[in-house]
């Protein structure tokens, strides 16, 4: 059993890795994905990636993958900060689907999938 | 370690029959180089050409821009660990081509960025406009996976530029600059006055389109170190980075940061520049824990008195710049943090993703939100096909009469987070 479960809004993340971890699927927003990990924050799990993606802007992507621990603890105070202040970021970008055709959201469920994926090892670790 | 840093000036490229470089021009065969590029069966065609300053020329989406430079003494070859075999570069003598670049250009991802205009307003924001750019355009074969081309694409700009640099080797150059920095003891009796400063440098390495290379070693697989700024002269940190054009760091920037420079222009005079220090911007957040820990910790050992921190990218490597600035503060080292801002197309929206008290010396590189008008421009090298989904642009970017309206986040090295860039307050 993984120590973490994930929490996404890409299918690409669920078809490749739901058999393996724990995944918490949505169809929903990138923005209303970091609200689901702000609950599960809220309800003392902590946050083990970061919720902004690399260099691809909040709401310039719709896809988001944030990993956080399995079994809740005590309300992490860190975890907090940095979700609260990514879903601030999020109201500085506007994401427009019309302007993307499908192969480009083929590409952006690929990139928040290998950025998750540029975590698991450190996350499987130990 | 000391390295002759020899600059030959490129004053002009034109394609001919044999690659050369005479009275400042490079003459480039156009089918040698084909070649070269095509020697990767990931890579189906290649397409090359030339732009000037001031033409009407638009190149986009920029992947790359390179410096071509040649290893003519000392240990090693340009681009160790990726085209020059693993060894410790850094001392000896390179030439470099000034006044030009090889920019790789070609789709990798449907939402990839990256504009250089050789001239109107767009080309102030871009220091790539002044230079004479081999343009290097490159097509998949079909079915190939975006990480296996994007490998393809970087590789086949550094072979370019490796070849092109091969054409100084007998060249007597322009002028020739000295860099030279001392062992820890060594440089404390030398300037023993003197405020032992460091250059703290982050590496974008989140990922696939998000990673940097040290000596052919993913970023993200490593642990925080040491470098001597002429190693990095001689190309020890390559990019693969293609997002976020405006405050990543193409390989030329990592060959010429400026930050570097500037610190070498004061060392033995109001500063001893100890040596740079490589630290990583990771997904995980106890990899942004230990490698912000570990650049503290050497920051301690080597008994620094200041650092200048840079980052590159924007949002999360936001958390990774505070975590060293206040750890490096912490230990009693002072800090100046480089950085960009994400402020709102008004300028009102707070500026980074995360800060802290102790990031009271910053320096900005601009505000990648601000909007610019690009004129229609008589060429376009690449494609405009993904202006209106790049990021920076929407819908309306692609007007009818041909002109783009943009964020300047578009535009190749804008807010650069290095300094290497026009923006400046008065």
């Amino acid at each position: 059993m993984s120590d973490f479960i994930i929490i996404t809004n890409n299918p690409l993340v669920k078809e490749k890795y739901e058999q393996e971890y724990p995944v918490e699927f949505q169809e929903d927003s990138f923005e209303e994905t970091l609200k689901r990990a702000r609950d599960r924050i809220y309800a003392g799990h902590r946050l083990l990636t970061h919720p902004l993606s690399g260099s691809v802007k909040p709401k310039e992507t719709p896809y988001k993958s944030v990993l956080v621990s399995r079994k809740p603890g005590k309300l992490d105070m860190e975890s907090v900060e940095l979700i609260e202040q990514a879903l601030g970021a999020c109201g500085k970008f506007s994401f427009h689907p019309e302007k993307f055709g499908p192969e480009v959201f083929a590409d952006f469920q690929l990139i928040d999938c290998t950025l998750l994926e540029s975590a698991l090892p450190s996350a499987t670790a130990w | 370690m000391k390295l002759e840093l020899g600059n030959i000036f490129i004053k002009d490229i034109q394609f001919g029959n044999e690659s050369k470089i005479e009275d400042g021009v490079l003459y480039v065969n156009e089918e040698a180089v084909k070649e070269l590029v095509l020697e990767d069966e990931k890579i189906k065609s290649v397409s090359l050409d030339i732009a000037k300053p001031g033409e009407s020329v638009r190149i986009t989406p920029v992947k790359d821009v390179i410096e071509p430079r040649v290893k003519v003494e000392g240990r090693g070859g340009i681009f160790p660990g990726i085209i020059a075999k693993v060894d410790t570069v850094g001392s000896g003598k390179t030439y470099a081509l000034k006044g030009m670049a090889v920019v790789t250009a070609g789709k990798i991802v449907g939402f990839q960025e990256g504009i250089i205009d050789m001239s109107g307003p767009g080309a102030d924001y871009t220091p790539f406009s002044k230079l004479n750019n081999l343009v290097v355009v490159c097509e998949p074969v079909d079915d190939v996976k975006q990480h296996e081309y994007e490998k393809a694409v970087r590789i086949a700009g550094f072979k370019v530029a490796v070849y092109l640099g091969e054409l100084a080797r007998e060249l007597t150059p322009d002028e020739t600059h000295v860099y030279e920095t001392y062992g820890i003891m060594e440089g404390k009796e030398k300037f023993p006055d003197l405020p032992r400063v460091g250059y703290v440098q982050m590496l974008q390495s989140q990922g696939l389109l998000h990673d940097t290379y040290v000596y052919g070693v993913d970023a993200k697989r490593t642990l925080s170190t040491i470098i001597s700024p002429t190693e990095v002269m001689d190309g020890a940190i390559v990019s693969g980075n293609c997002v976020s054009a405006c405050d990543k760091n193409p390989t030329y920037v990592h060959e010429n940061n400026p930050v570097v420079h500037d610190l070498f222009e004061q060392h033995g005079k109001t500063l001893n520049f100890v040596c740079q220090i490589l630290t990583n911007e990771n997904v995980y957040l106890a990899d942004k824990m230990r490698s912000s820990d570990w650049t503290a910790k050497m920051c301690r050992f080597l008994d620094l008195d200041a650092v200048i921190v840079s980052q590159e990218g924007f949002g999360n490597p936001d958390t990774d710049l505070i975590m060293n600035c206040k750890k490096i503060e912490a230990e009693g080292v002072k800090t100046v943090i480089i950085t960009d801002e994400y402020a709102g197309r008004d300028g009102k929206s707070q500026s980074l993703a995360d800060a802290d008290p102790a990031a009271d010396a910053v320096v900005t590189g601009g505000n990648a939100n601000q909007v610019i008008v690009l004129p229609k421009m008589d060429k376009v090298i690449g494609t405009l096909d993904y202006v209106n989904t790049i990021a920076g642009g929407n819908e309306h970017s692609l007007r009818e009469d041909g002109t783009i309206e943009v964020e300047i986040q578009a535009i190749t090295g804008a807010t650069n987070e290095t300094g290497f860039g026009y923006l400046s307050a008065r």
